[in-house]
């Protein structure tokens, strides 16, 4: 028992590091411009599907996961310049349904484009099972775990360390402020948007050979993402990342213990649970404004 | 003519056109119009008080002149340039920084980072930023020793400190400041005027915008007084302190 626990805790954490990238991504573009991205899990499913077409081309693995990585970038830069930039000056609730068009959209394109069957995509290195004490994980489980560490680490060095990253931040504390201070915030949300597409193109990448990939296979990554991002309190990147882990524990757990049959809806409900007790998310901050 | 006879012991050459020159602008918040046909100027090396009550269009005006809201009608020149239409990155960028109405502070940033993103479109000049920031912490030495602090843990006096720190690491040619004593003791309000005045004699020039008059046309070399988004009066400060309408109406007395 405690072996199979071990198990689904290896399993859980290699989901969870998948659902904090993209929560990262959400969170990124919501401390930008308050604004949740509803199409942030169409860029995961883009950057796998368009590895997978390049791959298909002819292109070796690493050229055609960098190359999806930046089309997708791209994608989401167009996105903001096309669709949410006309928009400026909408309420954010507008913006939200401009973003859920969006992903509708890019669905519609990518089944045009690559048809409505999942598509497999080869594991970076082999599908030799490691052992690990009672457990066994695929070596995709490291490559996930150790890109998302590596993702995690630059993107709070970004944000912490360069004045770019503390810019971005600066647009979503007081917008006011930061266009006195002449930071020109359009650039800061395309920023926001094509990092945002580059880092759920990546998970998607990395995710691609566990899960192989499909049209619609944004739906379900961009809303368990997005939990990540309200779990972790909304707008704290760090929060995201903890938020992802936490759910992607929670889940194996309860497919492993309970059914598999309930994977989706435990996860749901300890959403519900988190936001009944705690609205700002576990690791958000307090709301409170001085007036 | 004080601030000529100070202009030219720098070395500047005396320039005819002001530095800052507003003609007949317009500002409107959907229908209803905030700002009518306001024109004004400020020549470099000036310290210009606006004064005006509630509600008079003060914050619109200021927001107008930094791009934050779009004119209705009218132009806006600085330093030779028609900056009417300006994104407001630009017009920092051309040296007009404004200490905006309520401090608005990166809160959840220290005072540090706070004042770096001051210097943004300075940052590639990293000597001269270090330098403004020694010169800032020697004007506000409390701002130095609570350099690591969160902005937002700051007291109101201490927050109107780091927001014109703030704007002074954007290398100002012309400083706006929106309202500077709202809010804060009598002490502060000293505190943050004697500054000012400091930084104006340092050849920083000034366009005060207050509620409070008096404070305001002690420091100013001249005034314009706004009444619901007209200019209805102008002239040296002193004068405006003896003027019986203004008198009655802003100084109380």
């Amino acid at each position: 028992m405690p072996e199979q626990i071990f198990q689904f805790l290896v399993t859980g954490i290699t989901v969870g590091a998948i659902y904090a990238l993209v929560g990262l991504g959400f969170a990124l573009i919501y401390n930008a411009s308050d604004v949740v991205n509803f199409a942030q899990g169409e860029f995961v499913m883009l950057g796998a599907m368009t590895a997978i077409a390049l791959l298909g081309a002819g292109l070796p693995l690493v050229l055609a996961a960098i190359a999806a990585t930046l089309l997708t970038a791209l994608v989401g830069l167009l996105l903001e310049r096309c669709a949410i930039e006309p928009a400026r000056g909408a309420s954010v609730v507008t913006t939200i349904i401009i973003t859920i068009g969006a992903a509708i959209f890019l669905r519609g394109v990518a089944s045009l484009l690559w048809g409505k069957n999942s598509l497999p995509f080869p594991a970076f290195s082999g599908n030799e099972p490691i052992h690990l004490g009672g457990a066994t994980l695929l070596p995709q489980s490291l490559w996930v775990l150790g890109g998302a560490v590596l993702l995690v680490s630059l993107t709070r060095a970004f944000l912490n360390r360069t004045l770019l990253g503390k810019a971005l931040l600066a647009c979503s504390f007081n917008p006011v402020a930061a266009q006195l201070v002449g930071i020109n915030v359009k650039v800061m949300l395309r920023l926001a948007y094509g990092l945002s597409a580059g880092l759920g193109a990546i998970a998607g990448i990395l995710a691609a050979p566990i899960t192989f990939s499909s049209y619609e296979a944004g739906i379900m990554l961009g809303l368990k993402g997005f939990s990540a991002a309200i779990v972790g309190g909304i707008g704290n990147p760090m929060g995201a990342v903890a938020g992802g882990l936490l759910l992607g524990v929670l889940e194996a757990l309860g497919a492993g213990l309970i059914s598999s049959g309930y994977k989706d809806a435990i996860a749901f409900v300890f959403v519900l649970m988190v936001l009944f007790f705690e609205p700002t998310g576990l690791f958000g901050h307090k709301v409170a404004e001085r007036v | 003519m004080p601030y000529d006879d100070k202009l030219q012991a720098a070395g500047e050459p005396l320039a005819d056109a002001p530095l800052l020159e507003v003609r007949n602008l317009h500002s409107r918040y959907g229908p209803v119009r905030v700002i009518h046909d306001i024109s004004l100027n400020v020549q470099a090396g000036e310290l210009v008080a606006l004064v005006g009550g509630n509600g008079a269009g003060k914050t619109t005006l200021l927001h107008t002149l930094s791009g934050l809201h779009p004119s209705s009608a009218g132009t806006i020149r600085f330093a030779g340039n028609d900056m009417t239409r300006w994104p407001a990155y630009r017009i920092v960028t051309a040296g007009v920084c404004q200490v905006p109405e309520g401090r608005q502070v990166f809160a959840p940033l220290s005072v540090e980072d706070n004042l770096r993103l001051g210097a943004y479109r300075q940052h590639h000049d990293l000597d001269w930023v270090r330098q403004e920031m020694e010169r800032v912490y020697q004007l506000f030495p409390i701002l130095q020793e609570r350099r690591q602090q969160l902005a937002g843990t700051l007291s109101g006096g201490q927050q109107q400190m780091l927001a014109m720190g703030r704007a002074l690491l954007g290398r100002p040619r012309l400083l706006l400041l929106d309202e500077p004593s709202m809010g804060l003791a009598p002490l502060l309000v000293d505190e943050i005027f004697r500054v000012i005045v400091e930084l104006n004699a340092e050849g920083v020039t000034i366009l005060l915008v207050e509620q409070n008059a008096r404070a305001a046309l002690a420091i100013a070399g001249r005034g314009y007084i706004l009444e619901t988004g007209r200019i209805v009066k102008t002239a040296p400060a002193v004068d405006l302190l003896a003027d019986d309408d203004v008198r009655r109406a802003y100084l109380g007395y």
